[in-house]
Formats: structure tokens, sequence, C-alpha cells
């Protein structure tokens, strides 16, 4: 059964939410979703620019107040 | 009854709070109110920014070393016996010749580790400086570089994330002194979209390298090496060929974390302000081995140490937390040989590196040196 994981990446400057995501998919299995919490706007644009680049899935993009959660499904 | 305070480190982290707390505690620590133990898995104790000038003969070999035990406060007793579990509901550390160690209070500060075995090939076909062995070797392979394609390859997580930067203007500075920049080509890969995980950096970076005619690749995840036919692959399917690799390899935090269930990839989950074990209140967590989303870098290690000496100190004295931790990081970043320029940053201060000076170099040099009084507790 896959799982999330969970990482909260809101006001981190270095090395930010998209390389905390990158580091948190590779200890996950295939099929797993890892969810980044981002207090910055760009992660929404980033992350899925990333994702299409390398195979992996976008699972969803979710606006809260003063923040973004973006989840990854691995797919590779 | 005695109160413990056991430290399963002896890197830089794990020094700092000992040798400050001797400095807060001396009292109790003469009584026997209070007592300390550090667990370490070596008789010395590396100054490890300094390995970034060891490719280029800019410091010796010697300057990065210092005995551990002189290092570190006489008044605490030292093992160079590592942790090989961490019961931290049993309040028991167990070590590799079979001890027992029970505490009061822990401080787990067991750093990180590089996993070049993570990259197929990597090992094999690539050069780095994040330990002695590999920038020894990439000392030789430099002085016997006479031109050609040089890859700096950044994967993640690691530490220091200025040296990648700082080794790529270090080798264009390098090879243009040595009259082999014009029959040689620097590509830099990067795994995000920009060039540094600091926005500010990033913008700094790029122009700096296009006035270099230094090359980039940005989103590039190794995905293999290939040391035979000397090129580099990455998971979004780009390849460069190079004569020289020069890799920033992937990091773990230590076996023992994952061993103990306390953390995937060794990193500890931990309170970003408390730099507590989250799920604890008397294991406390500093440096690399935390999971916080900020940068692996000895200034972090040095700011989080300062913070747990002033809270463990007064939760032994007076029961009560002293301060949370900012998130505050500072770095000096060289810019060449000759230039450099620093950045910091907190929780909610973002960065704003200056203008490259020759000032902040010789800061940078000087603090190579001043170091050592920083591990002490005395700066």
């Amino acid at each position: 059964m896959s799982q999330r994981k969970t990482i909260d990446a809101r006001g981190a400057f270095c090395p930010g939410p998209l390389m905390e995501l990158i580091a948190a998919l590779k200890l996950v299995e295939i099929g797993d979703e890892v969810e980044v919490l981002s207090s910055d706007k760009g992660t929404v644009n980033d992350v899925p620019e990333w994702v299409a680049k390398v195979g992996h899935e976008m699972a969803e993009t979710v606006a809260h107040d003063g923040y973004w959660s973006v989840v990854v499904r691995k797919a590779k | 009854m005695s109160k413990k305070i056991l430290i399963v480190g002896g890197g830089m982290a794990g020094t700092i709070i000992a040798n400050g707390l001797c400095r807060q505690l001396g009292k109790q620590l003469r009584s026997g109110a209070i007592s300390m133990t550090m667990l370490g898995t070596s008789d010395t104790h590396m100054y490890q920014p300094g390995l970034l000038y060891i490719p280029f003969g800019k410091m010796r070999e010697v300057e990065l070393f210092r005995n551990q035990r002189k290092v570190l406060d006489r008044r605490v007793p030292y093992y160079i016996d590592p942790a090989t579990n961490i019961d931290v509901e049993a309040k028991a550390v167990t070590t590799e010749s079979g001890k027992t160690y029970n505490y009061d209070y822990l401080v787990i500060a067991t750093g990180s580790r590089l996993m070049l075995d993570q990259v197929p090939g990597m090992k094999e076909g690539a050069h780095w400086f994040y330990d002695l062995d590999g920038a020894r070797k990439m000392r030789s392979a430099l002085a016997e570089f006479e031109g050609g394609k040089i890859v700096v390859n950044v994967n993640v997580p690691h530490k220091c994330p200025v040296a990648p930067l700082e080794i790529t203007f270090m080798l264009y500075d390098h090879l243009s002194e040595r009259g082999l920049m014009d029959k040689t080509e620097i590509t830099y890969t990067y795994p995000i979209g920009r060039l540094h995980a600091l926005e500010p950096v990033a913008e700094w970076a790029k122009p700096a390298m296009d006035e270099q005619g230094i090359k980039y690749q940005t989103f590039f995840n190794t995905k293999e090496v290939d040391p035979v036919g000397k090129t580099i692959t990455s998971e979004e399917g780009d390849t460069l060929d190079y004569d020289l690799l020069v890799t920033i390899p992937p990091h773990n935090g230590a076996q023992v974390i994952i061993d103990s269930g306390l953390g995937a990839g060794g990193w500890v989950p931990t309170d970003r302000h408390k730099l507590l074990r989250e799920g604890s209140t008397d294991v406390f967590v500093c440096g690399d081995t935390t999971n916080i989303p900020i940068s692996k870098a000895g200034s972090t290690a040095h700011f989080e140490a300062d913070t747990i000496i002033d809270n463990l100190t007064s939760l032994l004295t007076e029961g009560l937390w002293a301060r949370n931790y900012d998130g505050k990081v500072y770095c000096f970043v060289e810019t060449g040989m000759k230039t450099g320029t620093y950045v910091w940053f907190n929780y909610t201060t973002p960065p704003n590196p200056g203008p490259p000076s020759q000032m902040m170099h010789w800061f940078k040099l000087a603090y190579n040196r001043l170091y050592w009084l920083s591990a002490r507790g005395l700066l």
C-alpha cells in the first residue's frame, strides 16, 4: 500500500522545497507520495517543471492560507 | 543523584556542545551533580571546510587535524567506541565494544556521510574533495590535468551548500593561473532549475559564470557515471562527456540512526525550534543529523550547538527552557582564489549576499584557523 510522507519546508531558504523533495523521493518506494509544504509560491511552478522532466507524477497542488501543498508520486 | 549527559558524536557539533557545557556547568561538574560523556569514532578532529583547499595545495593536510582529546575539555571522558544502537525509550546507547551507556539527556550529533555507491560508476569515475582521500586524489588528478572537459556535478542531499560554487570558481582561477583555461571547458550541473538553492546566490552566480565562460546544466540529478566512456547521465535524460569529473556526492546520515529506527536516511525528525527529537523531551539533535529543512553546514551546527548549550544548562540548573533556535546559518563563500563573500539567513530573514571582496576572502582564511577556538567553545 502506498504511503505519503510530508516535508514541512515552509520558511526554508536553503536547500529549499524542491531540493528537499528530491532528497525525500530517494528514500521512498515507487508509488509512494511526497508532500512538500512551501511558503514560496515559486514551488507551485518549480516542482511540476522538474517532475515533467524527470518522469515522476504530480498528484495534487493545494493552496492554503500563506503556503502551498504540492504532492508528487514517485514513478521510477 | 548525578545527572548524566551523553553526547554521541565527536565532530564539530558534539564538541562545541561539550566544551560549551563545561564552561556553563563547571560547578556542577566539580561537585559531581552533573557528569558528561562523549562517544566518538576517531582520535582526530577534522576541520572539514579545509578540504576545499587541499586539491589546490592551498592548505596542508596537517592543518585540518587536531587530537580530539586536546580539543575536548579534559572534564569530558571521551571514548572511541562508536554507537551501534540508540534506544530512546530505555534511555540507553550501546556501542561497538558491547558497553551500554545510560543518560538523563542525550545529544545526537552523528553527522552525515558520503554515499558514492548510490550512483553507479561514481566511485570509479569521479573525483571529490569531501573527504581526505578524495581530496588527495583530486589534487593529483588536477596536477596532471592539461586541459579538456571538467564537469562539476552536484547531488542531493549534500552538506556545505556553497562548496560546489566555491570549487567551480576556484577551479577557474587555478586553471587560468596555469594558462589552461583556453583549452578547458568547465560545466557545472545542479539538481534544480537554477544554479544554487538560494535564489539570490543563484542570481549572483549566473552572470559570474557567464562572464568566465563556465557552462551550466540545471535540472541534472545524476543517474549514472560511465567511468570507461567518461560520461555522466542524469535522471532527466542528459549526458555530458568529461575528462575530469568533480562530484559533490549524495549524503546520508549515520548508519546507527537507521539501525536504531530513528530516521529514514539517517536523518532524525527534529523540532526546528527546540532541536529536540520529535516525541522526546530529553534527546537533542544537532548539526547534519537533523531532518530540519535548512543547510547542512558547519555554521548551522555551531548556531544550533549554542542554542542547545543554553537550553541544557537552563534545564539542568533552573528547570526552565532558555530559547529557541532561529534557523541562523552563516556561510563564507569563496568566489575565486582571491575574493570571497558571505551569506546569512534564518527562518524569517532571506539571504542577501554582498559583492565579492578580497577582505571577505581573508576573513575566510582567518576563520580556517580561528575554527579551533570555536570548537573549544571560546568563539
